[in-house]
């Protein structure tokens, strides 16, 4: 492995010039797919990540419908060219535990049982990643879910907190993914205050993970409100304006 | 595999929960209790390491295997480690031949963060010729009875397979690798235990067995290594925790952790002393 830079400079700023508990720059867009019944997209740093939703919709093959509730499926995915050395357009076993992680994030906030027999699907097409791109996925997803229609119990919003330097920070981009100490990926839906989805990778103690937990609660409560205003832009007319 | 669909009858969920109620289980368990756990180390004389891990009716084998690879380009003094899980059809007749799916590569890949990040193998000294020859360590987990918990049989019985493995030594002429006859144990420097808690309505329960699985809302597991740092978490299950939950599971699991992790030591003693 390469040298490893530092992520905390005297000043206490990380490699981007932000501050611990400071998230990167987010946009989300409503709507920006014709076909689909529902989409968002959002450039969260330098990530970029588009979402489609489907559905409610028939389920083929037939066999896999749920007599009592809708068929949620996912489909995490990164395209060869979002990452500095081409990936393979297979999906990846990664990529096959992040669709199983993001429909578990986003499954307790639908109300399936409302939709018996159909299936809804998101389709998730990371088009360039930084790091943290489940967590603006589930972000993204939860927004085109509300884009479809779908009648939800509350938004899911995620980020990743990580160590870096030994210290806990909000929303890691990929050269501090890669060589921080550990990176602890977080769903919540906000305004039920319940943890939709959690993983960790790397070394912290129990103590760390409650601060963790309350840093990502902090974050998480900021992009809701992204997500919000999205949402009213699109369905109200300016965000701004309403608040 | 893929999973054809698992029912359970009403009946029997509104008895576990019922249960649960008063605070007991299906198979007459604390809510805190695991259940009993056994190993057997070095059962395939033919694997460098192996070791089958019981817990209650759930049976699990790890084999390690080790293949003299190149190294990762980002790694290049860094020995390999690859972790895979097969729930093949004989361990349950809910699971169905075929390539590995969801749950497989979950399972391989909650395994594989936990030794990755507590640093189970000094992965640095099975680099034999930086950037040309390293050691690639496999290590393939199949579960052989399926009663609940295969996270954490899985887990288990890949760290017991690693603990006792062997592997050959090797010679280096002019950065030709020659594999000698004598083995060496693996550069071991610590542990990764995990432990799984189901959440069945309000109630938390340690190590689900099959048919809480079944009724649970949500999964969660916490690996730890031996000071009690947490090195893997993974939420399952389409239900939610609150940060208090989680808190509780990290406290129970770490002390949990440090039982499983006396009674392994004790059976690997044991082991090597017969």
């Amino acid at each position: 492995m390469k040298e490893k830079p530092i992520l905390l400079n005297e000043e206490g700023l990380r490699v981007d010039g932000r501050k611990l508990d400071e998230l990167r720059s987010i946009e989300i867009k409503v709507g920006v797919l014709k076909n689909a019944d529902g989409s968002a997209y959002i450039v969260q740093g330098k990530n970029k990540i588009m979402v489609a939703v489907y559905g409610p919709r028939e389920l083929h093959p037939r066999h896999l419908s749920l007599p009592d509730r809708a068929v949620l499926r996912c489909r995490y995915h990164m395209a060869p060219f979002s990452v500095p050395e081409r990936k393979s357009p297979a999906p990846s076993r990664r990529e096959v535990e992040l669709s199983k992680v993001i429909r578990q994030a986003l499954e307790p906030a639908l109300f399936l049982e409302m939709f018996p027999r159909t299936s809804i699907d998101v389709f998730i097409e990371v088009l360039q990643a930084d790091g943290g791109t489940r967590c603006a996925s589930i972000t993204a997803a939860a927004v085109a879910l509300a884009d479809a229609g779908i009648p939800m119990r509350d938004l899911v919003a995620a980020v990743a907190v990580g160590k870096i330097d030994g210290k806990i920070a909000l929303d890691l981009n990929h050269l501090e993914d890669q060589y921080g100490e550990a990176d602890i990926p977080v769903a919540m839906m906000p305004g039920l205050n319940q943890i939709t989805l959690l993983q960790a990778d790397g070394l912290i103690t129990i103590e760390e993970l409650k601060e963790v937990l309350e840093l990502a609660k902090a974050g998480i409560m900021q992009i809701y409100k992204k997500q919000k205003e999205a949402l009213k832009s699109k369905y109200i007319g300016s965000g701004e304006e309403l608040g | 595999m893929a999973k054809s669909e698992e029912i359970i009858p009403i009946i029997k969920k509104k008895t576990i929960e019922a249960l649960l109620g008063k605070n007991t289980r299906i198979d007459g368990r604390k809510l805190d209790e695991y259940r009993e756990i056994s190993v057997e180390f070095n059962v395939i004389e033919k694997a460098e390491g192996s070791a089958i891990v019981n817990i209650g009716n759930t049976m699990v084998i790890a084999g390690v295997k080790s293949v003299l690879g190149k190294p990762f380009p980002d790694t290049p003094d860094e020995g390999v480690l690859i972790v895979n899980t097969e729930l093949i059809p004989l361990a349950s007749p809910t699971f169905e031949p075929g390539p590995p799916g969801e749950d497989d590569i979950e399972i391989a890949r909650v395994v594989d963060r936990g030794i990755r990040s507590a640093k189970v193998v000094d992965l640095k000294k099975l680099c034999i010729v930086p950037g040309k020859s390293v050691w690639a360590l496999y290590i393939d987990i199949y579960a052989l009875n399926h009663d609940g918990n295969l996270m954490d049989a899985s887990g288990l019985a890949a760290y017991c397979a690693l603990v006792c493995t062997k592997i050959p030594k090797h010679a280096v002429e002019n950065e030709n690798v020659k594999i000698l006859e004598e083995k060496e144990e693996l550069p071991i420097q610590h542990e990764a235990i995990p432990v799984t808690f189901a959440k069945i309505g309000e109630k938390i329960v340690v190590d689900p067995c099959y048919e809480e699985e079944l009724i649970m809302d949500a999964r969660l597991t916490i690996s730890f290594n031996e000071e009690g740092k947490i090195c893997a978490i993974q939420k399952g299950g389409r239900g939610m925790f609150t940060a208090d939950e989680i808190m509780y599971c990290a406290e129970l699991g770490r002390k949990i952790s440090r039982e499983i992790s006396e009674k392994i030591k004790r059976m690997l003693e044991n082991a090597q002393s017969t």
